[in-house]
């Protein structure tokens, strides 16, 4: 279900490196919790992210959640395919349905983040 | 209600030249050249075309759609659907009323301004506060107005602070009008019992807080026990208190905000004061404040005088003007009528039996649904369908249900502290028989979750629409009618 | 008059039911020492004759019902239908809630959903929302949803904007590091166009004007548009009089990026300033920052056409302090009054009364400009309403006035310092040309 080559955080946000960038979205499990996503607000492009801040917002019907960056890093490029389609977020979560890439401040930071296999017992102990 | 009747938009049943009205010839010369340079529209694209008659059938076959407090129950939680008295509504649309003119000189409306000044001292009584203003025109509009008298109150001291407290069982106007007063929102923990956590606030309550938001009774129907302490605490650290009357229901007459330590509170005419809910609005959201705090009332203030009336603007503390004109003046007129019809007893009455309502509920339904706080129940009583869950029933499948009854559901999208919450408030204007009936109803429903689950998920089953696709709404929004290309 | 409907068998066996020996013991949460210990100190309890006596006798004592008035700047006098007043009286519209539960709320939401159309089509703008409070607080959430659109902190008010919405602007935006800088007005009463280039910068979130303006001039809507978008900020017009769009274009079609205003002249009585109807309709691209209810058409499981409130993350209920607004309600029954309002004036009704409201306040200004000396204040274009310039101090005019039984108009010197002894006059449909006749007469009397 979760990518082994992903990394993830207990907010429910998912980084896949590559090279000095890193794709931003939020997990399977997430998108279940929301329900139907109807709109993302992205962020602009080149704008700095502190760890654990704001990237942008995710609506279902009845709910808005924040999505944060899982580790400091500057906006690279959006997903402008979630403007018209943002269900993608529920569709492909883990693929089409990404947010945004940032290029990475430090690749210390991603140390503190949850493998697959944590994050995955992390969600068995939130269900009991 | 009659199932079939699927009426059209207005616009699609217009046609070229009808009219449902008239004007007379105009009386004065007509001029040719009139607002000449002005660009002027050909005319009003797509504005409807119908006779009377189809506008009376439109908006009578429209109404039989909606359901209402004159047809029973509306058990909404936080809502106080009481019955609406008609002589209110007949003597607010008094040409005297109605007619006169919010510019008019204060000598021409002295009956205006006595109506008001009469409000705001039952409204004091009532509140046990020393001032109030009426011209906030919602109950929102009334907290914003309440958080800006507290920041104009604490600059004036000499510090605005930072942050507002609220506690997680508010509903999700107090942090909405904290922040528009610049104020950052923390939020308080409630305890098991469901009120606010004492050793939380002490800890929460730093110099840099401005007020506590409190709701009390607080949106699960629970008095604040400790609601003297709290205000201590908060008082203690020069903060303020700030009251959220909206369940003032459970109080009239029983005790009164300012002698709990409330600084600043505002009251819903349209719940307590059962002023009609409109399908909306309009309300209106007085807000009460102790003497220390009149000095930055919104303007203009009524002074009376030897039994004249008139408008104050000269209040150099003022927060200005919240509104145009008075507020919702009507809405002032009805709740005037109905405290007058009621008298002291008669408002005491309001608390006590909208009390023993909800707990006559509430005991009839113990054991049917479960209740996650099992504190004494004030004017509303809050279940949740947790019970119902094993069945993959949940509150909206239960409440969907009860419209099939013939009743209103109750209210569902908060305390966000209960999951799946059945939130009641029948008010005290209900009839043991209709009480009965949406006690049965529950049971009914409580039976059919685990015998035929499906009939709840599939509800409602009797209306002219079943349930909507709110995604596709969201979605792909159609806000307005079009002509068809 | 009591409303209560439980008889004593009623409350003993519910009581009974409730475990608690008496009514004070569902109290017993309140601490004994805040518990009021005394009956209120209201009236003693009235029947509804008693109260209609008490009720009549508090309106008999307003000398205004008597008066032949000329009274406008924001609240009009307007023929209403008799079926405006009878259907929205109907208890299936007065006595609901909002309509959270769509399957049993479809009148009011079909309601909502022909009003949003019938202020697109009066504004000519894409969407328009439920409705806000009234015209002064539309004012002012138009201003904080401008800065919202532009992340910019600077907006520039008419000086012409109704005096009191200016005033509720400026306590809404206290808190919120906007800062509001007034324009003045020229010699035709119209938007000093020289010092509102000078004020236009970058930071400007909006140029906020009223039109027809609190003079009752008419701007150049398309001009003061294209100054605003020239330094990216919005155009923003307020509408006080909304009837007049009855007559004059649309503001959408000439450039504003949202229109908000005053419905009171839709079917609502003055009624001393409220309950009143704002009203907001913006271009769609701003749909997400607009504030209050909306809502919106979608179809049920067997696919019947079925009205909801739709895209309510933008409210306080679900983004909390994030909220585009703290509000919560609208005036659905103000709207409701206004839609039948429109409806049953519609297409020709609507613009019949508009321009009967331009001519008489035309013929108005003709006769009244007559009496020696009395001028015209501006040269603009003007609806229902204008100012005069008169030559004796407002406060004699008037009281020579009302000795006649006229409240000839609205003395603007406490508003506008300086401006001298003005005032304005408003003449709508419903003042006959033997009125307004009766009020050059009089004038003439007064001011020789």
């Amino acid at each position: 279900m979760y990518p082994n080559d992903f990394r993830y955080t207990r907010e429910h946000e998912w980084i896949k490196v590559e090279g000095d960038e890193g794709v931003v979205g939020i997990t399977d499990f997430a998108q279940h919790q929301l329900g139907d996503i109807i709109f993302v607000e992205l962020p602009a492009v080149g704008k700095e992210l502190a760890a654990r801040q704001s990237i942008g917002v995710v609506e279902s019907v009845k709910s808005v959640s924040d999505v944060y960056a899982p580790v400091p890093g500057v906006v690279t490029a959006v997903n402008e395919a979630l403007g018209q389609t943002a269900d993608l977020l529920n569709k492909d979560p883990h693929g089409q349905g990404w947010i945004v890439r940032i290029r990475i401040k430090d690749p210390k930071d991603l140390e503190g983040l949850l493998s697959a296999g944590d994050y995955e017992k992390y969600l068995e102990g939130l269900e009991h | 209600m009659i199932k079939e009747i699927r009426e059209p938009l207005i616009f699609e049943i217009s046609e070229p030249g009808k009219r449902a009205a008239e004007l007379p010839v105009l009386d004065v010369p007509a001029k040719k050249d009139l607002l000449a340079g002005v660009p002027l529209r050909r005319e009003l694209e797509g504005f409807p075309e119908v006779s009377e008659t189809e506008i009376t059938r439109h908006f009578t076959r429209l109404s039989q759609k909606n359901y209402c407090v004159d047809m029973g129950l509306y058990p909404l939680g936080s809502c106080t659907m009481k019955y609406n008295p008609k002589i209110n509504e007949r003597l607010a649309a008094h040409p005297a009323f109605a007619a006169s003119h919010p510019l008019a000189s204060d000598d021409l409306v002295q009956g205006n301004l006595e109506v008001l000044k009469k409000l705001e001292g039952f409204l004091c009584e009532i509140a046990g506060m020393d001032a109030f203003t009426l011209h906030p025109a919602a109950g929102a509009h009334g907290e914003l107005t309440g958080m800006l008298i507290i920041r104009a109150a604490l600059e004036a001291r000499g510090d605005a602070r930072k942050h507002v407290l609220i506690p997680d069982s508010a509903h999700g106007t107090n942090p909405s009008s904290a922040h528009i007063c610049g104020y950052t929102v923390r939020e308080i923990k409630s305890n098991d019992k469901g009120t606010i956590d004492l050793a939380s606030l002490e800890e929460a309550m730093t110099d840099e807080v401005a007020a506590l938001m409190v709701t009390n009774p607080n949106t699960l129907g629970v008095f604040e026990s400790d609601i003297c302490r709290i205000a201590e605490i908060v008082h203690a650290k020069g903060g303020l208190v700030y009251m959220d009357g909206a369940n003032m229901n459970a109080l009239t007459g029983i005790v009164r905000p300012g002698d709990m330590g409330v600084d600043v509170m505002h009251i819903n005419l349209h719940k307590t004061f059962s002023t009609p809910h409109g399908g909306g609005g309009p309300g209106s959201g007085p807000v009460g404040v102790t003497k220390e705090l009149a000095p930055f009332l919104p303007v203009p203030v009524i002074a009376e005088k030897g039994g004249r009336y008139a408008l104050d603007f000269d209040r150099p503390g003022s927060i200005g003007r919240v509104r145009a004109y008075f507020g919702n003046f009507g809405i002032a007129v009805r709740a005037l009528c109905y405290i007058l019809s009621l008298g002291p007893r008669g408002v005491r009455e309001i608390a006590e039996f909208a009390v023993l309502n909800a707990n006559y509920i509430r005991k009839s339904l113990e054991g049917e649904f479960h209740l996650k706080y099992t504190t004494a129940s004030m004017h509303e009583c809050v279940f949740s369908d947790k019970l119902q869950k094993e069945f993959g029933v949940t509150n909206l499948d239960i409440s969907k249900r009860l419209i099939d009854y013939g009743l209103h559901p109750p209210t569902m999208s908060f305390p966000l502290i209960v999951h799946g919450a059945l939130m009641i408030e029948p008010t005290e204007t209900e009839s043991r028989r209709d009480l009965d009936l949406f006690i049965a109803a529950m049971k009914a429903i409580a039976r059919e979750a685990r015998e035929t689950p499906d009939l709840l998920r599939s509800a409602p089953h009797v209306t002219y629409v079943g349930r909507l696709d709110e995604v596709a709404a969201a979605k792909f929004p159609v806000l307005r009618w079009e002509k068809k290309p | 008059m009591s409303y209560l409907s439980l008889s004593d068998k009623d409350k003993a066996e519910m009581l009974a039911r409730t475990g608690a020996g008496s009514i004070a013991d569902l109290f017993c949460c309140i601490p004994e020492e805040v518990r009021l210990d005394r009956p209120l100190d209201l009236p003693a309890a009235q029947s509804e004759l008693e109260l209609v006596r008490t009720v009549e006798g508090l309106g008999r004592k307003n000398a205004y019902a008597g008066l032949l008035s000329f009274l406008g700047g924001g609240a009009y006098d307007h023929f209403i239908p008799t079926v405006v007043d009878y259907l929205s009286s109907r208890g299936e519209f007065v006595s609901p809630y909002t309509p959270y539960q769509p399957e049993v709320s479809q009148g009011t939401l079909q309601v909502i959903f022909e009003y949003q159309t019938l202020v697109c089509q009066l504004t000519g703008l894409d969407i328009a929302n439920a409705s806000l409070y009234d015209g002064s607080t539309g004012a002012a959430e138009a201003v904080l949803m401008a800065q919202r659109v532009t992340n910019r902190n600077k907006v520039l008010v008419a000086a012409s904007l109704h005096p009191q919405y200016r005033q509720v602007v400026r306590t809404y935006i206290r808190n919120l590091g906007l800062e509001a800088v007034e324009i003045g007005f020229g010699a035709d009463g119209r938007v000093d166009r020289d010092a509102l280039g000078r004020a236009l910068d970058d930071k400007t979130a909006a140029v906020i004007f009223q039109s027809p303006n609190f003079f009752g001039v008419v701007e150049d809507i398309q001009g003061l548009s294209d100054a605003a978008h020239a330094a990216k900020a919005l155009s923003v017009a307020v509408v006080a009089e909304a009837l007049s769009l009855g007559l004059l274009e649309a503001p959408g079609r000439l450039g504003v990026d949202i229109v908000t205003g005053e419905g009171q002249s839709l079917g609502l009585p003055p009624s001393f300033g409220g309950p009143y109807l704002g009203f907001m309709a913006c271009k769609k691209e701003f749909l997400r920052q607009m504030p209050g209810r909306i809502a919106g058409q979608t179809v049920d499981k067997e696919g019947r056409r079925g009205f909801v409130l739709t895209l309510s993350t933008r409210e306080q209920h679900i983004r909390r302090e994030r909220a585009t607004s703290n509000i919560c309600t609208n005036q659905a029954l103000c709207a409701l009054r206004a839609t039948i309002f429109m409806e049953t004036l519609g297409k020709q009704g609507l613009r019949e009364m508009a321009w009967q409201n331009a001519q008489k306040a035309a013929y108005a200004a003709d006769r009244l400009s007559a009496v020696p000396g009395v001028k015209m204040r501006f040269s603009g274009p003007f609806f229902n309403e204008f100012v005069l310039d008169l030559p004796k101090p407002w406060a004699a005019v008037d009281a020579g006035l009302r000795a006649k039984g006229i409240v000839g108009g609205y003395g603007l010197e406490a508003d506008y310092p300086g401006i001298g002894s003005a005032a304005l006059v408003c003449v709508t449909e419903l003042r006959t040309k033997d009125e307004i006749d009766r009020l050059a007469r009089a004038l003439r009397e007064v001011v020789s």
